[in-house]
Protein backbone atom coordinates (compact mmCIF):
# COMPACT_ATOMS: atom_id res chain seq x y z
CA UNK A 1 0.00 0.00 0.00
CA UNK A 2 2.47 2.24 0.74
CA UNK A 3 4.54 1.61 -2.46
CA UNK A 4 1.17 2.58 -3.93
CA UNK A 5 1.04 5.74 -2.42
CA UNK A 6 4.62 6.81 -2.88
CA UNK A 7 4.50 5.47 -6.97
CA UNK A 8 1.73 8.42 -6.72
CA UNK A 9 3.30 11.67 -4.61
CA UNK A 10 6.70 10.68 -6.13
CA UNK A 11 6.07 13.10 -9.35
CA UNK A 12 5.18 16.13 -7.19
CA UNK A 13 7.71 17.63 -5.36
CA UNK A 14 10.55 15.08 -5.04
CA UNK A 15 10.55 14.11 -8.31
CA UNK A 16 8.43 16.53 -10.27
CA UNK A 17 9.35 16.26 -13.77
CA UNK A 18 9.98 20.09 -14.38
CA UNK A 19 11.90 21.36 -11.28
CA UNK A 20 13.85 18.56 -10.14
CA UNK A 21 14.32 16.25 -13.13
CA UNK A 22 14.12 19.12 -16.27
CA UNK A 23 12.34 16.89 -18.23
CA UNK A 24 9.71 18.56 -20.96
CA UNK A 25 11.41 22.09 -21.14
CA UNK A 26 9.86 22.62 -24.22
CA UNK A 27 6.10 22.76 -23.45
CA UNK A 28 7.23 23.73 -20.00
CA UNK A 29 8.29 26.76 -21.71
CA UNK A 30 6.23 27.40 -24.43
CA UNK A 31 2.81 27.13 -23.37
CA UNK A 32 2.72 28.84 -19.65
CA UNK A 33 1.52 32.09 -20.76
CA UNK A 34 -0.94 32.21 -18.23
CA UNK A 35 -2.14 29.44 -15.27
CA UNK A 36 -5.44 28.30 -17.89
CA UNK A 37 -2.73 27.29 -20.51
CA UNK A 38 -0.22 25.61 -18.17
CA UNK A 39 -2.91 23.70 -16.98
CA UNK A 40 -4.23 22.80 -19.90
CA UNK A 41 -1.11 21.50 -20.88
CA UNK A 42 -0.57 19.80 -17.71
CA UNK A 43 -3.90 17.72 -18.22
CA UNK A 44 -3.22 17.07 -21.84
CA UNK A 45 0.00 15.38 -20.98
CA UNK A 46 -1.35 13.53 -18.02
CA UNK A 47 -3.60 11.93 -19.95
CA UNK A 48 -1.27 10.63 -22.62
CA UNK A 49 1.13 9.61 -19.98
CA UNK A 50 -1.36 7.40 -18.10
CA UNK A 51 -2.94 5.76 -20.98
CA UNK A 52 0.37 5.27 -22.67
CA UNK A 53 1.51 3.94 -19.42
CA UNK A 54 -1.44 1.91 -18.89
CA UNK A 55 -1.42 0.02 -22.62
CA UNK A 56 2.46 -0.40 -22.70
CA UNK A 57 2.42 -2.11 -19.21
CA UNK A 58 -0.75 -3.99 -20.81
CA UNK A 59 1.08 -5.34 -23.90
CA UNK A 60 4.65 -5.16 -22.85
CA UNK A 61 5.23 -8.90 -22.69
CA UNK A 62 4.06 -9.01 -26.98
CA UNK A 63 6.72 -6.80 -27.95
CA UNK A 64 9.87 -8.02 -29.50
CA UNK A 65 12.79 -6.04 -27.24
CA UNK A 66 14.73 -4.94 -30.25
CA UNK A 67 11.40 -2.57 -31.57
CA UNK A 68 10.02 -1.85 -27.83
CA UNK A 69 11.23 1.92 -28.53
CA UNK A 70 9.39 2.47 -31.70
CA UNK A 71 6.34 0.24 -30.43
CA UNK A 72 6.27 2.78 -27.56
CA UNK A 73 6.16 5.71 -29.79
CA UNK A 74 3.20 4.40 -31.68
CA UNK A 75 1.41 3.79 -28.54
CA UNK A 76 1.78 7.09 -27.19
CA UNK A 77 1.63 8.84 -30.69
CA UNK A 78 -2.13 7.35 -31.10
CA UNK A 79 -3.00 8.73 -27.94
CA UNK A 80 -1.33 12.27 -28.88
CA UNK A 81 -4.06 12.31 -31.59
CA UNK A 82 -6.63 11.48 -29.48
CA UNK A 83 -6.38 14.54 -27.19
CA UNK A 84 -5.41 16.58 -30.51
CA UNK A 85 -8.57 15.95 -32.04
CA UNK A 86 -10.59 15.74 -28.76
CA UNK A 87 -9.21 19.24 -27.59
CA UNK A 88 -10.08 20.44 -31.55
CA UNK A 89 -13.70 19.63 -31.08
CA UNK A 90 -14.46 20.53 -27.79
CA UNK A 91 -12.03 22.84 -26.39
CA UNK A 92 -11.01 24.83 -29.78
CA UNK A 93 -10.10 27.84 -28.21
CA UNK A 94 -7.39 26.54 -25.64
CA UNK A 95 -6.53 24.29 -28.90
CA UNK A 96 -5.44 27.56 -30.62
CA UNK A 97 -3.29 28.54 -27.81
CA UNK A 98 -2.06 25.64 -27.41
CA UNK A 99 -0.91 25.30 -30.92
CA UNK A 100 1.72 23.47 -31.71
CA UNK A 101 2.87 21.84 -28.48
CA UNK A 102 -0.22 19.67 -28.41
CA UNK A 103 1.50 17.08 -31.35
CA UNK A 104 4.52 17.75 -30.07
CA UNK A 105 3.83 16.01 -26.96
CA UNK A 106 5.06 12.94 -28.69
CA UNK A 107 8.44 13.89 -28.19
CA UNK A 108 7.84 14.92 -24.58
CA UNK A 109 10.55 13.01 -23.11
CA UNK A 110 8.19 12.50 -19.84
CA UNK A 111 6.07 10.16 -21.20
CA UNK A 112 8.65 7.87 -23.32
CA UNK A 113 10.50 8.08 -20.31
CA UNK A 114 8.15 6.32 -18.13
CA UNK A 115 6.94 4.07 -20.65
CA UNK A 116 10.92 2.93 -20.87
CA UNK A 117 11.65 3.70 -17.35
CA UNK A 118 8.48 2.63 -15.37
CA UNK A 119 5.64 1.01 -17.56
CA UNK A 120 7.54 -1.70 -19.74
CA UNK A 121 8.57 -3.24 -16.36
CA UNK A 122 6.00 -3.25 -14.02
CA UNK A 123 1.84 -4.15 -13.98
CA UNK A 124 -0.98 -2.27 -15.16
CA UNK A 125 -2.23 -0.80 -11.64
CA UNK A 126 1.61 0.80 -10.67
CA UNK A 127 1.66 2.06 -14.14
CA UNK A 128 -1.02 4.19 -13.66
CA UNK A 129 -0.65 5.20 -10.44
CA UNK A 130 2.61 6.57 -11.49
CA UNK A 131 1.71 8.02 -14.87
CA UNK A 132 -0.59 10.07 -12.76
CA UNK A 133 1.60 10.89 -10.13
CA UNK A 134 3.67 12.29 -12.61
CA UNK A 135 1.16 13.61 -15.02
CA UNK A 136 -0.26 15.67 -12.04
CA UNK A 137 3.15 16.08 -10.83
CA UNK A 138 3.95 18.02 -14.44
CA UNK A 139 0.68 20.18 -14.42
CA UNK A 140 1.53 21.47 -11.01
CA UNK A 141 4.46 22.86 -12.51
CA UNK A 142 3.05 24.52 -14.98
CA UNK A 143 0.37 26.17 -13.57
CA UNK A 144 2.52 27.01 -11.07
CA UNK A 145 4.78 28.91 -13.75
CA UNK A 146 1.86 30.05 -15.82
CA UNK A 147 0.36 31.73 -12.49
CA UNK A 148 3.51 33.56 -11.94
CA UNK A 149 3.80 34.50 -15.36
CA UNK A 150 0.21 35.72 -15.32
CA UNK A 151 0.41 37.68 -12.03
CA UNK A 152 3.67 39.43 -13.32
CA UNK A 153 3.06 40.07 -16.98
CA UNK A 154 -1.14 40.69 -17.15
CA UNK A 155 -1.85 41.00 -13.05
CA UNK A 156 -4.76 38.54 -13.32
CA UNK A 157 -4.68 34.78 -12.25
CA UNK A 158 -6.69 31.99 -14.13
CA UNK A 159 -8.66 35.36 -15.89
CA UNK A 160 -9.64 36.83 -12.79
CA UNK A 161 -7.98 40.46 -13.12
CA UNK A 162 -6.18 41.18 -9.00
CA UNK A 163 -5.85 44.53 -9.20
CA UNK A 164 -2.47 44.64 -7.61
CA UNK A 165 -0.46 46.96 -10.20
CA UNK A 166 -1.35 50.91 -10.85
CA UNK A 167 -3.36 52.02 -13.72
CA UNK A 168 -2.85 54.02 -16.40
CA UNK A 169 -5.66 57.04 -18.09
CA UNK A 170 -7.84 54.38 -19.41
CA UNK A 171 -7.98 51.96 -16.33
CA UNK A 172 -5.94 49.01 -17.91
CA UNK A 173 -3.14 48.00 -15.51
CA UNK A 174 0.70 48.88 -16.04
CA UNK A 175 2.28 45.30 -16.12
CA UNK A 176 5.37 43.67 -16.86
CA UNK A 177 5.14 42.39 -20.07
CA UNK A 178 8.44 40.86 -20.27
CA UNK A 179 7.02 38.37 -18.51
CA UNK A 180 4.45 37.16 -19.99
CA UNK A 181 6.67 37.03 -23.63
CA UNK A 182 9.86 34.58 -24.06
CA UNK A 183 12.23 35.70 -21.84
CA UNK A 184 9.66 35.85 -18.79
CA UNK A 185 9.22 31.59 -19.20
CA UNK A 186 13.36 31.36 -19.30
CA UNK A 187 13.58 33.83 -16.04
CA UNK A 188 10.58 32.47 -13.84
CA UNK A 189 11.67 28.93 -14.58
CA UNK A 190 15.37 29.59 -13.56
CA UNK A 191 14.09 31.03 -10.07
CA UNK A 192 11.50 28.70 -9.68
CA UNK A 193 13.93 25.78 -9.81
CA UNK A 194 16.58 27.59 -7.39
CA UNK A 195 13.27 28.15 -4.86
CA UNK A 196 12.42 24.81 -5.07
CA UNK A 197 15.74 23.51 -4.47
CA UNK A 198 15.95 25.04 -1.88
CA UNK A 199 12.56 23.93 -0.08
CA UNK A 200 13.95 20.47 -1.10
CA UNK A 201 17.04 20.58 0.83
CA UNK B 1 12.91 38.58 -51.60
CA UNK B 2 10.72 36.10 -50.09
CA UNK B 3 13.47 33.73 -48.87
CA UNK B 4 15.20 36.66 -47.43
CA UNK B 5 12.21 37.12 -45.41
CA UNK B 6 11.93 33.26 -44.38
CA UNK B 7 15.67 33.29 -43.84
CA UNK B 8 15.85 36.33 -41.34
CA UNK B 9 12.80 35.45 -39.54
CA UNK B 10 13.56 32.02 -38.98
CA UNK B 11 16.69 32.99 -37.61
CA UNK B 12 16.66 36.15 -35.90
CA UNK B 13 13.33 37.32 -35.30
CA UNK B 14 11.58 34.03 -34.21
CA UNK B 15 14.14 31.81 -33.40
CA UNK B 16 13.25 28.37 -32.79
CA UNK B 17 15.13 27.97 -29.08
CA UNK B 18 14.78 31.53 -27.78
CA UNK B 19 11.54 32.52 -28.95
CA UNK B 20 9.63 29.33 -30.16
CA UNK B 21 10.75 26.92 -27.46
CA UNK B 22 11.89 24.09 -30.07
CA UNK B 23 14.65 21.88 -28.90
CA UNK B 24 15.20 23.89 -25.63
CA UNK B 25 15.95 19.78 -24.04
CA UNK B 26 19.50 19.93 -26.30
CA UNK B 27 19.86 23.19 -25.95
CA UNK B 28 20.37 22.82 -21.82
CA UNK B 29 21.50 19.56 -21.74
CA UNK B 30 24.30 19.49 -24.57
CA UNK B 31 25.55 23.17 -24.03
CA UNK B 32 28.11 22.68 -21.23
CA UNK B 33 30.90 23.51 -24.50
CA UNK B 34 31.44 24.96 -27.63
CA UNK B 35 33.06 22.34 -29.36
CA UNK B 36 30.28 20.15 -28.59
CA UNK B 37 27.43 22.44 -29.69
CA UNK B 38 28.83 22.71 -32.60
CA UNK B 39 28.47 19.28 -33.30
CA UNK B 40 25.30 19.03 -32.03
CA UNK B 41 24.30 21.94 -34.36
CA UNK B 42 25.75 20.30 -37.36
CA UNK B 43 23.83 17.37 -36.67
CA UNK B 44 20.77 18.87 -36.46
CA UNK B 45 20.84 21.10 -39.36
CA UNK B 46 21.34 17.87 -41.23
CA UNK B 47 18.61 15.89 -39.93
CA UNK B 48 15.91 19.10 -40.07
CA UNK B 49 16.56 19.39 -43.49
CA UNK B 50 16.71 15.97 -44.36
CA UNK B 51 13.11 15.00 -42.23
CA UNK B 52 11.35 18.06 -43.49
CA UNK B 53 11.47 17.26 -47.09
CA UNK B 54 10.80 13.77 -46.26
CA UNK B 55 7.75 14.74 -44.14
CA UNK B 56 6.67 17.48 -46.61
CA UNK B 57 6.77 14.95 -49.63
CA UNK B 58 4.90 12.23 -47.38
CA UNK B 59 2.53 15.09 -46.78
CA UNK B 60 1.74 16.03 -50.15
CA UNK B 61 1.69 13.19 -51.80
CA UNK B 62 0.62 10.46 -49.19
CA UNK B 63 -1.62 11.78 -46.71
CA UNK B 64 -3.99 14.55 -48.36
CA UNK B 65 -4.83 12.75 -51.52
CA UNK B 66 -5.68 9.69 -49.01
CA UNK B 67 -7.72 12.20 -46.54
CA UNK B 68 -6.27 10.77 -43.21
CA UNK B 69 -4.14 14.00 -42.46
CA UNK B 70 -5.17 12.92 -38.75
CA UNK B 71 -2.45 10.38 -38.87
CA UNK B 72 -0.12 13.20 -39.17
CA UNK B 73 1.48 13.21 -35.72
CA UNK B 74 1.79 9.42 -35.91
CA UNK B 75 3.58 9.22 -39.71
CA UNK B 76 6.02 12.74 -38.67
CA UNK B 77 7.56 10.66 -35.56
CA UNK B 78 7.87 6.95 -37.41
CA UNK B 79 9.60 8.54 -40.47
CA UNK B 80 11.91 10.97 -38.18
CA UNK B 81 12.92 8.09 -36.17
CA UNK B 82 13.93 6.20 -38.97
CA UNK B 83 14.99 8.49 -40.87
CA UNK B 84 17.43 9.33 -37.67
CA UNK B 85 18.86 5.56 -37.67
CA UNK B 86 18.97 5.18 -41.72
CA UNK B 87 21.49 9.23 -41.74
CA UNK B 88 23.58 7.09 -39.29
CA UNK B 89 24.23 4.12 -40.76
CA UNK B 90 24.83 5.60 -43.92
CA UNK B 91 27.04 8.26 -42.76
CA UNK B 92 29.01 5.36 -40.97
CA UNK B 93 29.57 3.74 -43.82
CA UNK B 94 30.11 6.79 -46.45
CA UNK B 95 32.01 9.15 -44.18
CA UNK B 96 33.37 8.06 -41.30
CA UNK B 97 34.51 10.94 -40.15
CA UNK B 98 31.63 13.14 -40.35
CA UNK B 99 30.32 9.92 -38.47
CA UNK B 100 32.66 10.64 -36.06
CA UNK B 101 31.89 14.26 -35.52
CA UNK B 102 28.14 14.21 -35.70
CA UNK B 103 27.64 10.67 -34.48
CA UNK B 104 26.69 10.54 -30.86
CA UNK B 105 24.69 13.33 -31.19
CA UNK B 106 22.03 11.99 -33.64
CA UNK B 107 20.47 9.03 -31.57
CA UNK B 108 19.51 11.83 -29.59
CA UNK B 109 17.72 13.92 -32.07
CA UNK B 110 14.65 11.72 -32.50
CA UNK B 111 13.68 13.58 -29.13
CA UNK B 112 14.32 16.75 -30.42
CA UNK B 113 10.90 18.35 -30.61
CA UNK B 114 12.53 21.51 -32.87
CA UNK B 115 12.70 18.34 -35.81
CA UNK B 116 8.85 17.53 -35.69
CA UNK B 117 8.21 21.19 -34.83
CA UNK B 118 9.60 22.23 -38.14
CA UNK B 119 8.09 19.37 -39.81
CA UNK B 120 4.53 20.24 -38.77
CA UNK B 121 5.17 23.82 -38.94
CA UNK B 122 5.87 23.99 -42.97
CA UNK B 123 2.82 22.43 -43.59
CA UNK B 124 1.02 25.05 -41.28
CA UNK B 125 2.19 27.54 -43.02
CA UNK B 126 1.97 26.40 -46.50
CA UNK B 127 4.79 26.44 -47.70
CA UNK B 128 6.15 24.90 -51.15
CA UNK B 129 8.94 22.77 -50.96
CA UNK B 130 11.69 25.12 -51.40
CA UNK B 131 10.19 27.67 -49.23
CA UNK B 132 10.19 24.62 -46.19
CA UNK B 133 13.68 23.63 -47.31
CA UNK B 134 15.30 27.31 -46.90
CA UNK B 135 12.73 27.39 -43.81
CA UNK B 136 14.21 24.53 -42.33
CA UNK B 137 17.85 25.56 -42.82
CA UNK B 138 17.77 28.80 -41.65
CA UNK B 139 15.51 27.44 -38.29
CA UNK B 140 18.32 25.35 -37.87
CA UNK B 141 20.49 27.97 -38.20
CA UNK B 142 18.86 30.11 -35.70
CA UNK B 143 19.43 26.61 -33.55
CA UNK B 144 23.15 26.54 -34.11
CA UNK B 145 23.72 30.53 -33.63
CA UNK B 146 21.71 30.21 -30.18
CA UNK B 147 23.26 26.89 -28.90
CA UNK B 148 26.82 28.42 -30.08
CA UNK B 149 26.01 31.92 -27.99
CA UNK B 150 24.41 29.96 -25.09
CA UNK B 151 27.44 27.48 -24.33
CA UNK B 152 29.92 30.44 -24.92
CA UNK B 153 28.47 32.44 -22.20
CA UNK B 154 28.16 29.03 -20.09
CA UNK B 155 32.37 28.62 -20.36
CA UNK B 156 32.28 31.68 -18.82
CA UNK B 157 30.14 31.01 -16.09
CA UNK B 158 31.66 27.82 -14.73
CA UNK B 159 34.84 29.85 -13.66
CA UNK B 160 32.14 32.56 -12.11
CA UNK B 161 31.00 32.37 -8.54
CA UNK B 162 27.21 32.07 -8.29
CA UNK B 163 24.90 31.49 -5.28
CA UNK B 164 24.73 27.64 -4.07
CA UNK B 165 21.22 27.24 -5.25
CA UNK B 166 21.54 29.10 -8.42
CA UNK B 167 24.21 26.51 -9.65
CA UNK B 168 24.15 25.04 -12.73
CA UNK B 169 20.65 24.92 -14.39
CA UNK B 170 19.03 27.83 -12.20
CA UNK B 171 21.82 30.62 -13.80
CA UNK B 172 22.07 28.99 -17.02
CA UNK B 173 17.77 30.08 -17.67
CA UNK B 174 18.78 33.26 -16.34
CA UNK B 175 21.16 33.21 -18.73
CA UNK B 176 18.79 31.84 -21.73
CA UNK B 177 16.26 34.39 -20.68
CA UNK B 178 18.89 37.56 -20.86
CA UNK B 179 19.80 36.27 -24.45
CA UNK B 180 15.97 35.77 -25.31
CA UNK B 181 15.26 39.23 -23.99
CA UNK B 182 18.47 40.22 -26.65
CA UNK B 183 16.93 38.67 -29.10
CA UNK B 184 13.49 40.53 -29.07
CA UNK B 185 15.48 43.15 -29.99
CA UNK B 186 15.24 41.53 -33.53
CA UNK B 187 11.37 41.86 -33.55
CA UNK B 188 10.14 44.18 -36.60
CA UNK B 189 13.05 43.08 -39.01
CA UNK B 190 10.81 40.70 -40.61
Amino acid sequence: MNNKVANLTRGFLKENPVFVLLLGMCPTLGTTTSAINGLGMGLATAFVLVMSNLVISLIKGFIPDKVRIPAFIVVIASFVTIVDLLMQGYLPALHAQLGLFIPLIVVNCIVLGRAEAFASKNGAIDSILDGLGMGLGFSFALTVLGGVREILGSGALFGFPLHIFPTDDKGSPITMIVFILAPGAFLVLGYLIAIIRKINN
Amino acid sequence: MEYVLIIIAAIFVNNVVLSQFLGVCPFLGVSGKVSTSIGMSGAVMFVITIATIVTWLLQNYVLVPFHIEFLQTITFILVIAALVQMVEIILKKVSPSLYQALGIFLPLITTNCAVLGVAILTIQKDFNLMEGVVFAMSTSIGFGLAMVLFSGIREHLDRMEVPKGMQGIPSALIVAGILALAFMGFTGLA
